[in-house]
């Protein structure tokens, strides 16, 4: 039977554990800086989510009766529990994480057929699905912790935070997101420069991340720099970050050129909430995104605009989930209608006329 | 998106690791002649060729075997002088492993030329006699297609192609057999160039040689310097840049409608090795005995090309090459991404064997299969502009109409999509088993609609028939009426 076999004898270099190996090595930095910005707490998060995403996929594989060695090694369940850590508020409590991990592996991932079969975004379903059960609890918002620092938390407190009853003066120590902020301020009918008065915003600082906001997504440079490695490595492409940073840039642009009291400029959308981790690492999810180029040019935008869309005028101040998920239902019918053109016919897939008749035919 | 690839004639490709200087340095060594050659009937696409020696006979190097049948077909020569043992099913050199009918020759050990092969002045002939004389020297396409060369050229006369397009692409890792070539035999190659131009009519010839060649590129230049109609072109080296329908779109910028062939767009392709072989013929009269091949892999010890009778077993070529240094995890007949697995070392070298390759476990790097995680990688490999992903995900759910609508039938099976897939899905495989079952049905339907038409003419026979015989004896029964009646008057 080995006479069967078919070509190629021979394969690049890779595998879906390199995949995901590179995925999870250039969110590294940003998880790094995360921990550090947020102290232990941040640590135990990202620890719990991992491993109990990893618990969740051996044991779904294991009620599946699907082999777990293979899957569970593919790097693609300890991906999932670093994304939701990255999404989730450094001090989360630690149900928070394997309530979020188990929900993303088991009805996110299994539910639907197991890897590659989910049509969307495990970990975005995982966070939407927090934000809307644990709004209190997804939307605490401590201001930095640096370790080291003076105000370095101690272990004990750490373990508190994060296993136990907490600590007493969290409302001191947490305030809202700036997207948060401007959202209710606006809701007050106060124009944006007024708002931006008191906001204690800058672009610079905000773009290295010493601000408030989710575990891993307050350093734009640092996932900058991770998006740059896997589009380097060619683990994606550009076409979805692009397309929805473009998207990002130009819809509030042109708002705020129309109506700078009401509508924030692009940066603010660019350097806040979840806008870079989406776009080099959310919306570049293989499994939910379309697989053309021409596709993903239309998804990215389509993540750009509905993300603007849902800060804007939606009842949350951030949107990136909602916008990636309805992009996510979306790409089916996106890989459906955008096909590339095949060699030799038109776009309609008609053969391409002859330039000269032979007698051949 | 255009903008974006205009230094890339081709849209996907890979660059899959060339291993080409393993075998590349060394010349060509001419393959002592083996005590015996198996020279299957069928080494081109068509009919079998039809035996014409009788067990016990004695041949003569060049001398006919087997003859064509048909229009399309090619006739097969003895590549040495010897005697006829055998003509007997023996295993193919083809991806089923299953036998053919081979031609079994014990060498005398002299290799010598029947009578009439010498050499003649081309140019004294008429374009067909040219053209004649490749049909005769059994001459197909040597890259592995096994085409029979005769009628491209015969088509190339007939319809408007104004572009020979001499194929140096040699895309296939390892394979250096066109390179080798090239540096060693320019001239030969022009002299074919010229008469390939002289027999077709055809206005003028374009060699495409990947730029990983720079030898060949220059050796080839200086050989066609004082042409002007002959142009060496260095193409990108980008895997599967040797398909004629990406070297025709690198070199002309057109791309062959699906539905046609390269002749619908003024193109001729041949491969090198074909040409080198059209000079041999036409040049010497000598038909197609022997050719050149890459042998190569991991576990041989001295990769090299070689100049091989055809019908030389594998397991002499490899002898002749050092051996083994351990036991090869596969032996593929062609390049690792379009060359197939061979049962083993008992399959003859064909007239369409570029090259024979030994490869370690390493080499191979075969995978278990994951489940497809739709990274798009195929997607963006495929130089035919297909959705490997799609097809193989309806394909695995037996939906074939849905797999051909995706444009199954476009594809190459160039093996880019397979070789790039971080899951290694054998999505070649996929392809290879949907299109020969589609040819199935197509098969039955056509087979169905033959027994109709035969039963339909069945029915009309016996409906004549019986129309005839009810007509026969109503004649009788008149005639003995009448007999009757004239008895009685």
């Amino acid at each position: 039977m080995s006479a069967l076999i078919s070509g190629p004898h021979t394969h690049a270099p890779t595998s879906v554990s390199i995949v995901m190996g590179h995925v999870i090595l250039a969110l590294i930095p940003a998880t790094a800086y995360g921990v550090y910005l947020f102290g232990y707490p941040a640590l135990f998060l990202v620890i719990l989510c991992i491993v109990s995403a990893m618990a969740a996929e051996a044991i779904s594989l294991f009620l599946l009766n699907k082999p777990i060695r293979p899957f569970l090694l593919d790097g693609s369940a300890a991906l999932t529990g670093l994304l939701i850590a990255l999404t989730l508020p450094p001090w989360a409590p630690w149900w928070i994480a394997v309530v979020g991990c188990s929900f993303a592996i088991i009805i996110g991932k299994h539910v639907f057929g197991g890897i590659g079969q989910n049509i969307f975004n495990p970990a975005m379903l995982a966070r939407v699905m927090l934000l809307i059960a644990f709004p209190l609890e997804m939307t605490t918002w401590v201001i930095p912790h640096p370790l080291f620092s003076p105000t370095a938390l101690s272990f004990s407190d750490s373990l508190n935070i994060t296993f136990g009853s907490g600590i007493a003066n969290l409302d001191a120590v947490s305030s809202a997101s700036l997207l948060g902020y401007i959202k209710t301020e606006l809701t007050l009918g106060k124009t944006i420069p007024e708002i931006m008065q008191h906001a204690n915003y800058d672009p610079l600082t905000s773009f290295i991340g010493m601000k408030n906001g989710s575990l891993g997504e307050t350093s734009g440079i640092l996932l900058l720099l991770g998006g740059i490695y896997l589009l380097a490595m060619r683990i994606i492409s550009w076409h979805i970050p692009v397309a929805m940073l473009t998207a990002l840039i130009a819809i509030p642009t042109l708002f705020h050129l129309m109506n700078p009291d009401r509508y924030v400029g692009a940066d603010y959308h660019i350097l806040n909430g979840g806008a870079m981790i989406a776009a080099f690492f959310f919306a570049t999810d293989y499994v939910t995104s379309p697989s053309t180029k021409t596709g993903k040019l239309i998804f990215g935008a389509g993540v750009g605009s509905v993300e603007y869309l849902i800060r804007t005028w939606g009842s949350f101040p951030e949107g990136v989930g909602f916008a990636i998920l309805l992009m996510n239902a979306l790409t089916p019918l996106i890989d459906h209608y955008v096909r590339p053109r095949i060699y030799g016919r038109t776009y309609l897939g008609k053969p391409i006329e002859s330039p000269i008749k032979s007698d051949s035919k | 998106m255009k903008l974006f690839n205009f230094h890339k004639p081709i849209v996907g490709g890979v660059h899959p690791i060339a291993r080409k200087a393993e075998s590349n340095a060394l010349p060509i060594n001419v393959m002592p002649m083996p005590k015996r050659l198996y020279v299957p009937v069928q080494q081109h696409s068509g009919n079998p060729a039809v035996p014409e020696v009788d067990v016990g006979d004695r041949v003569w190097k060049g001398q006919l075997l087997a003859h064509g049948q048909g229009n399309i077909s090619a006739p097969i020569h003895s590549p040495t002088s010897g005697t006829v043992i055998a003509i007997t099913p023996h295993t193919a050199p083809h991806p089923s492993g299953l036998p053919i009918l081979t031609i079994v020759i014990e060498s005398d050990g002299e290799d010598r030329w029947l009578d009439n092969v010498m050499p003649i002045d081309p140019f004294g002939m008429s374009a067909e006699q040219m053209i004649d004389k490749v049909g005769q020297a059994g001459i197909v396409g040597m890259g592995g297609a096994t085409f029979p060369a005769v009628v491209k050229l015969r088509l190339s006369r007939r319809s408007k192609v104004h572009t020979f397009i001499i194929n140096g692409g040699e895309c296939e890792p390892y394979m250096t057999c066109d390179d080798r070539l090239m540096r060693e035999r320019p001239e030969q190659i022009v002299d074919s160039i010229r008469i390939v131009l002289h027999a077709t009519q055809v206005e003028r010839a374009l060699i495409g040689i990947e730029d990983n060649k720079p030898e060949a590129i220059a050796a080839m230049r200086l050989a066609c310097r004082h042409r002007a109609d002959i142009k060496v072109v260095a193409v990108p080296a980008l895997y599967p840049m040797g398909s004629a329908q990406h070297l025709i779109k690198t070199l002309m910028g057109v791309e062959v409608p699906s539905d046609g062939r390269s002749a619908d767009v003024g193109a001729l392709v041949h491969n090198i090795g074909t040409v080198y072989a059209i000079h041999k013929a036409v040049r010497f009269g000598q038909p197609l005995v022997s050719r050149v091949i890459t042998v190569s892999g991991g576990v041989v010890k001295q990769p090299r090309n070689i100049e091989v009778p055809i019908g030389t077993l594998l397991s002499d070529v490899f002898e002749f090459a050092g051996g083994f240094e351990q036991a090869p995890a596969r032996v593929v007949m062609g390049g690792p991404m379009m060359g197939y697995v061979v049962p083993d070392l008992n399959v003859p070298v064909v007239k369409g064997t570029s090259g024979i390759l030994a490869l370690t476990a390493k080499e191979v790097s075969e995978q278990q299969p994951m489940p497809c995680i739709r990274c798009g990688s195929c997607v963006d490999a495929c130089p035919c502009g297909l959705l490997p992903l799609q097809m193989a995900a309806h394909i695995r759910s037996d939906k074939l109409d849905k797999a051909t609508e995706f444009g199954l039938v476009d594809c190459i099976a160039c093996g880019c999509c397979s070789y790039v897939c971080p899951s290694h899905i054998p999505l070649v495989q996929y392809f290879n088993y949907a299109k020969s079952e589609l040819a199935d049905q197509q098969r039955a339907i056509h087979k169905n609609e033959e027994t109709k038409k035969l039963v339909e003419l069945r029915k009309q026979r016996l409906d004549r028939e019986a129309a005839e015989k009810a007509a026969a004896i109503a004649k009788r029964k008149a005639d003995a009426a009448r007999k009757k009646t004239e008895k009685a008057s």
